[in-house]
């Protein structure tokens, strides 16, 4: 088809090209803009910041800025830079990551193969919850996790996440599940292996790039989360995103945009870094509950 | 081949061996058993919460909660409060723009990036990066760029044209805006991933047929093309009404709802009440209006697309 | 004793019966097949005999035991999957201990049963490869060895060639029916392509809508069909169904048959008694392909045979035969010619109807009159 288009209008489709490749890398250009944008300002220095640009580039590479979001900036009170919210981020992220993708992995396998009376029923609901705004739990949930004396605390935290992180986990498994033949799991009872022994030995060897897909974007969702961070802890073990929030708009002397340009990149590098690594699983963790659902 | 080499003379070792009544019917409950802790979970921290927060809005309580009933005071309060209706109008502001520009930002996009194009691949990660950050990332970055002093604005004096003001980020009436300017940003990629995916499903032989017909790419793309992206809007809809719906972590970024309260939306509303403010009464019956919104827009449109592919 | 019996069995699926009191048994040893449209309740009647559906009502035996209430693990079964359902992370040879590996087989003796397995497939090349590396034969027959390595009392066959090409189905059909004779285990196998049925089976069960239509040994199926159901089913090109007038001839009573511009009354060997009661009536004369043919002089004047001459509308060559079309009472009727006497399209012929065979159903209730 390619051939009837080009042979009468080779002139106009050429142009036509130049026309399609100039929009698509100035859309580039925009996409790129401000992730460059970050990156130029937390290298240069306060006056060059002064002096120059958005666009212009820093005289000499400076580091400075770098240091003190990590060591000694102020997020509000206290002085110590990001390092010390950095690893509260990964002390919960990893466990609430960990625990939310395996209880999905369980859950799609029981409710894709082992249909039951109310299994879509339970499914349903599982499905429902990924939609409300959490603004409508927040207020009893933060009564629980006091009264349960885990509020504030890496703990609280994990459960949280793990509580409404299930629902999506669950889903991306559940639709993965759907495309293994049912047979399968059939054979494999004929051939006596109990519902245990199915998962471990038959389903979760075939599981891997789903569980690729459920923890990429787990750990996106969990290290960018911001509601459940700033409501739920407070002082010195709150997460990364907020102390960066807290760090950008506390107001005591000078502005330093370097340090705030610095503190960002800081707080969005590990799932940048998860993205650059592992884009495609990304994009279909994305993609993988939108276009079925 | 040997015929004898299967017979039955050699088969008692493959017999079955165990036989434990108890072990299959704990075999038959354990799908249950294992969703069963999610189902409650389901069941108390979703529908049982939604339940305590609609009870807390029927309540006076303040600081701490208080079980008396006040009947509706709490929503006549929240209709009363002029931020409340300055978060609504925003929510519809940046909600329609939001959506609508995205749609056509990623599908436009989509058409492009499906022209058979070198460097698909590196183009598309590019698009979609912004997607892996967070919002507050996103909302301090687009914060310093168009921050008046030294931001857009300065570029374009730098650049000659000094009567140039572009200052929405502090303007009360244009401050939204700047949050529907960084959302796009963070989201139109993702639509168009969705975008391509679903003009990768398009069966070829459809727009072969079109071609054969004599009708022109254009023609194609409108007539046939995009009309059977429809299921594509459908949940790229979806998506995007929620996402502006809870936007919370962006405005907080970006403007923390300012100047003023210009840039509040129901969310950033929410909190602030809720938990800076000392109002769970009023925190939880605006929760209980978010929760309605979604449903409000969610709910017709999906029972609409539900008819729609029931009757074909 | 029977290897199989299945009594009264009913099944039901939100207050749907999607199968309607079944009934069938088979010796030890036996080939059976369940054979129908789909949707016929077939593959939902295996799953309940394998266990991995269960029986609403009736009785379901294995060999001397009552197996309604026992796992797929107890019943001394093995199946084979339509999709082969293998294994994908394991490689065939553990595919083919999997089972014996849960039933605590000592792993000496899993290696010597794969080994023969492998040996009566002459898949022994084939055992440290995973199944995607297969093609669609060598799959189905790791999913056969998977199966006999467990020496079951009942093998359970789910349209196990349906994902094979033409070619491939034939040659599998064969080495399966070769098997069947070398171990002599008992087989229930379905399908829903009547000529797998046909030259597999020692007995068929035709199956509609959740009923068994017929059950019976290949031969009396396709030569003494129950009802219009079965005979349209079983045989291919499928059976001729002429609508005709019963009439009275000499003693007896025959059809009425039209085409061209002439008429024909077939009188019908031994159809007196119950034809009788027709008379006047139209009834579906139906009629084998092969048992319409080119004249031959040899049987002229044996009773079982009449000759009329029908103008051809179509011809198509098969290779071996060439089916002609001719116009009867309005239908198109299929006979099957010998290439060398079949005529050109437009030209008319004399063909030779054998009755012997033929077949009588009431139009109404599809049931067999004659």
């Amino acid at each position: 088809m390619a051939d009837m288009s080009v042979a009468h209008t080779a002139g106009a489709s050429k142009l036509g090209r130049f026309i399609i490749y100039g929009l698509l890398a100035l859309v580039c250009l925009y996409y790129l803009m401000p992730l460059f944008v970050m990156l130029s300002t937390s290298l240069k220095s306060l006056d060059e910041i002064r002096a120059g640009n958005l666009l212009s580039l820093p005289g000499e590479f400076r580091t400075d800025a770098w240091v003190k979001a990590w060591d000694s900036a102020c997020t509000g009170v206290q002085c110590e830079g990001l390092k010390g919210f950095f690893w509260n981020s990964v002390s919960f992220v990893v466990p609430a990551v960990v625990i939310s993708t395996m209880i999905g992995a369980f859950n799609g396998y029981a409710l894709t193969m082992y249909r039951f009376r109310g299994s879509d029923l339970v499914f349903g609901m599982l499905m429902i919850g990924c939609f409300i705004p959490f603004q409508v739990v927040l207020l009893p949930m933060a009564q629980t996790l006091g009264a349960l004396g885990i509020a504030n605390s890496t703990l609280g935290l994990v459960f949280v996440h793990v509580v409404y992180g299930a629902a999506f986990t669950t889903l991306f498994f559940r639709n993965y599940y759907v495309t293994i033949p049912d047979e399968l799991v059939k054979a494999a009872k004929i051939d006596g292996a109990g519902f245990l022994r199915i998962f471990f030995s038959i389903i979760l060897p075939l599981s891997v790039p789903i569980i690729v897909v459920s923890v990429i974007w787990q750990f996106t969702q969990v290290w960018n989360d911001f509601l459940f961070g700033v409501v739920f802890s407070s002082g010195d073990r709150q997460p990364i995103t907020v102390a960066l929030n807290n760090l950008v708009n506390t107001s005591t002397g000078v502005k330093e945009y370097n340090v705030d340009m610095a503190a960002a990149i800081i707080a969005a590098l590990p799932t940048l870094l998860v993205y650059i690594v592992a884009g495609k699983y990304f994009v279909r963790g994305l993609t993988a509950g939108a276009v079925k659902g | 081949m040997n015929a004898t080499v299967l017979s039955s003379t050699t088969a008692p070792a493959a017999r079955p061996a165990r036989r434990c009544r108890w072990c299959d019917t704990l075999d038959a409950w354990l799908p249950k058993l294992v969703v069963a802790p999610t189902f409650v979970c389901s069941l108390v921290f979703v529908y049982g919460y939604i339940l305590w927060t609609a009870v807390l809005s029927l309540t006076p309580s303040r600081l701490l909660p208080n079980y008396e009933f006040a009947g509706l005071a709490q929503y006549e309060a929240l209709f009363d409060n002029e931020r409340w209706w300055q978060a609504l109008s925003n929510l519809a502001v940046f909600g329609g723009g939001f959506i609508v520009i995205c749609l056509a930002v990623g599908l436009l996009l989509a058409v492009l990036l499906d022209q058979k194009i070198r460097a698909e691949g590196f183009i598309r990660s590019i698009y979609l990066y912004p997607m892996a950050l967070s919002f507050i990332v996103t909302g301090t970055a687009w914060k310093w760029i168009l921050n008046p002093e030294f931001g857009i604005e300065k570029l374009v004096h730098d650049w000659g044209f000094t009567n140039f003001t572009f200052d929405w980020l502090i303007d009360p009436e244009w401050s939204i805006y700047t949050v529907i300017v960084a959302a796009v940003w963070q989201s139109s990629g993702f639509v168009m991933a969705l975008f391509l995916a679903g003009l990768r499903g398009i069966d070829d032989s459809i727009i072969k047929a079109a071609q054969v017909d004599g009708a022109s790419m254009p023609t194609i793309y409108r007539r046939i093309i995009i009309p059977s992206l429809r299921p594509v809007f459908f949940s790229s809809f979806m998506i995007l009404a929620h996402i502006a719906v809870k936007s919370f972590d962006l405005v907080m970024a970006l403007t923390n709802g300012g100047p003023g309260f210009s840039s509040d939306l129901p969310a950033t509303f929410m909190y602030s009440f809720a938990f800076t403010r000392n109002q769970i009464g009023l925190g939880a019956a605006s929760a209980m209006m978010m929760l309605m919104i979604v449903v409000a827009v969610i709910v017709p449109f999906m029972y609409s697309e539900m008819r729609r592919s029931r009757h074909g | 004793m029977g290897a199989l019996s299945i009594r009264n069995v009913r099944k039901s699926y939100h207050g749907n019966e999607i199968l309607k009191g079944i009934d069938l048994e088979i010796d030890k040893g036996e080939f059976l097949i369940l054979v129908g449209p789909s949707g016929c309740g077939k593959s939902t009647l295996l799953s309940m005999i394998a266990g991995l559906d269960s029986v609403t009502s009736g009785e379901i035996r294995i060999g001397d035991r009552v197996v309604n209430d026992l796992s797929p693990k107890d019943r001394d079964i093995a199946m084979v999957f339509q999709s082969y359902a293998l294994y994908p992370n394991m490689t065939v040879r553990e595919n083919i201990s999997f089972g014996l590996q849960i039933r605590k087989v000592p792993a000496a003796e899993q290696a010597r049963i794969v080994e023969r397995v492998a040996n009566t497939l002459q898949i022994g090349h084939l055992l440290d490869r995973k199944p995607s590396q297969l093609s669609g034969g060598q799959r189905q027959r790791v999913a056969m060895g998977r199966a006999i390595s467990r020496e079951p009392s009942l093998f359970l066959f789910d349209e196990p060639l349906s994902n094979l090409d033409a070619k491939l189905r034939v040659e599998m059909r064969t080495e399966i029916k070769l098997l069947h004779q070398r171990m002599g285990t008992s087989i229930v196998y379905v399908t829903h392509d009547q000529i797998e049925a046909m030259t597999l089976g020692d007995k068929i069960a035709v199956m509609k809508a959740g009923e068994v239509q017929q059950f019976g040994t290949p031969q009396e199926i396709y030569d003494n069909p129950a009802n219009l159901f079965v005979a349209g089913f079983m045989g291919s090109p499928s059976m001729n169904f002429i609508p005709a007038k019963v009439e009275a001839v000499g003693s007896g009573y025959g059809v009425k048959l039209e085409s061209g511009q002439r008429t024909h009354v077939f009188p019908v060997p031994g159809g007196d008694g119950k034809l009788k009661a027709w008379e006047g009536r139209e009834v579906l004369f139906g009629i084998r392909p092969e048992q319409i043919t080119h004249k031959s002089e040899s049987r002229l004047g044996l009773p079982q045979f009449q000759t009329a001459e029908m103008p051809i509308r179509l011809t198509e060559p098969t290779g071996p035969d060439t089916m002609v079309l001719v116009p009867i009472n309005g239908k198109d009727v299929v006979c099957r010619v010998h290439p060398a006497h079949a005529g050109q399209p437009g030209e008319s012929m004399e063909l030779m109807f054998d009755l012997s065979k033929s077949v009588f159903f009431d139009p109404a209730s599809e049931q067999r009159i004659a």
